[in-house]
């Protein structure tokens, strides 16, 4: 790490600070998903490291190389935007394959599907 | 003193991040539905991203960033790819 | 125009992106940026996408905002809930159905991605037919509530923007 000498003090604080914070979260999620009872509760434990988790390591990112290279690192904003949209999206596809097989199977835990819907979902 | 913290902070955030990708990991091979698994498979492609965001710190190289935001691409599509599959049976309908 | 531009604001994205991933503004980035964004935008137009009308950006920003904060709390609250030591469990998590007066495609996958993006809460499914979702919550104490939250917090907003 001798590239990381020149970092100022708070610079280096900071980095620190958003790394722990960001992976901190995502062992968080991660342990949720271990330890939850559920697959629907399963569900919501990796939105933890996708939203803030992986922001602060995004945020710690551009911070470290914006004050290595004294010019503005901008481009992990391409990341945070591609996971903010794209998570949602899978969780959503996931969340409703799951549905769709736990009501096929007759699950008492879900509830059932409503009587206007013909299996036809324009929603996706 | 700013590279001594910032080598500790380094390899303490690549420890949980390992961490974390061996409960997912463990949940990918437990199962028990074939969601799970898929859910822990997505966990992991965002677990992979954050760790190379971290080795493009340590090693102070930006090349890093590109297959982090590789990795995130490939886990976006096959995720939604095996959502599809697990709906349907089929990933093109 | 509007044959040359059909999507300007896809344009506009897309050249940003370019111009963010070529790390420079120099004037052949911004050129073959121009020329690639436009090509995405056309090929975006033949998918014959529904439009969007955008009423109110001005409310934009505030939503973001109001987005940012939320997940900020959730987080922290879901993370208590993994990490409470197991035994007096007397949480409950179960779906809550929610009618939506909402009917503008691109303002409900909005609301989905707002909601889901959440920690806590996640949209499972949507009837078109009779307009009403289906929300799985982690911590579900009353149902009434969250159709509150939801339909005041978030539709109303959304309905101001999209619709």
């Amino acid at each position: 790490m001798t590239h990381a000498a020149e970092l100022p003090a708070w610079a280096a604080l900071a980095v620190t600070v958003l790394l722990l914070l960001g992976a901190g979260l995502a062992l968080t999620g991660a342990v949720g998903l271990l330890r939850l009872q559920s697959f629907y509760e399963r569900v919501h434990a990796p939105t933890l490291g996708t939203t803030l988790g992986i922001g602060c390591v995004l945020l710690a990112s551009m911070l470290f190389f914006s004050l290595l290279q004294t010019r503005f690192i901008l481009h992990e904003i391409l990341i945070a935007v591609l996971v903010m949209v794209t998570t949602p999206v899978t969780l959503m596809l996931l969340a409703r394959a799951s549905l769709y097989r736990d009501r096929i199977e007759g699950n008492e835990a879900v509830p059932p599907p409503r009587r206007s819907q013909t299996g036809e979902n324009s929603n996706g | 003193m700013s590279a001594a913290l910032l080598e500790w902070a380094v390899l303490l955030a690549q420890l949980l991040l390992v961490t974390a990708m061996g409960c997912a990991a463990f949940r990918l091979m437990r199962g028990p539905r074939a969601q799970d698994r898929v859910l822990a498979l997505d966990t992991l492609y965002v677990l992979a991203a954050m760790l190379l965001l971290v080795f493009g710190i340590r090693t102070g190289s930006q090349h890093y960033f590109e297959a982090a935001l590789l990795i995130t691409l490939l886990g976006f599509v096959a995720t939604a790819a095996l959502s599809k599959f697990l709906m349907r049976g089929e990933v093109i309908e | 125009m509007r044959y040359i531009l059909p999507h300007p604001l896809i344009v506009l994205s897309l050249l940003l992106a370019w111009l963010l991933l070529s790390e420079s503004a120099s004037p052949g980035a911004v050129l073959l940026g121009g020329v690639l964004a436009i090509a995405g935008a056309w090929a975006f137009a033949s998918l014959t996408p529904p439009r969007a009308r955008l009423r109110r950006l001005a409310a934009l920003p505030g939503l973001l905002r109001d987005v940012l904060v939320e997940v900020v709390r959730s987080n922290n609250a879901v993370a208590r809930i993994i990490l409470k030591p197991a035994g007096g469990a007397t949480r409950r998590s179960g779906f809550v159905c929610i009618p939506l007066d909402m009917r503008d495609p691109y303002g409900l996958a909005a609301l989905a991605c707002i909601l889901t993006a959440t920690p806590g809460t996640v949209w499972v499914d949507y009837d078109s037919a009779d307009g009403t979702m289906l929300l799985h919550v982690l911590d579900l104490v009353d149902e009434a509530e969250w159709v509150r939250i939801v339909k005041e917090k978030w539709e109303r907003r959304l309905m101001e923007i999209f619709e």
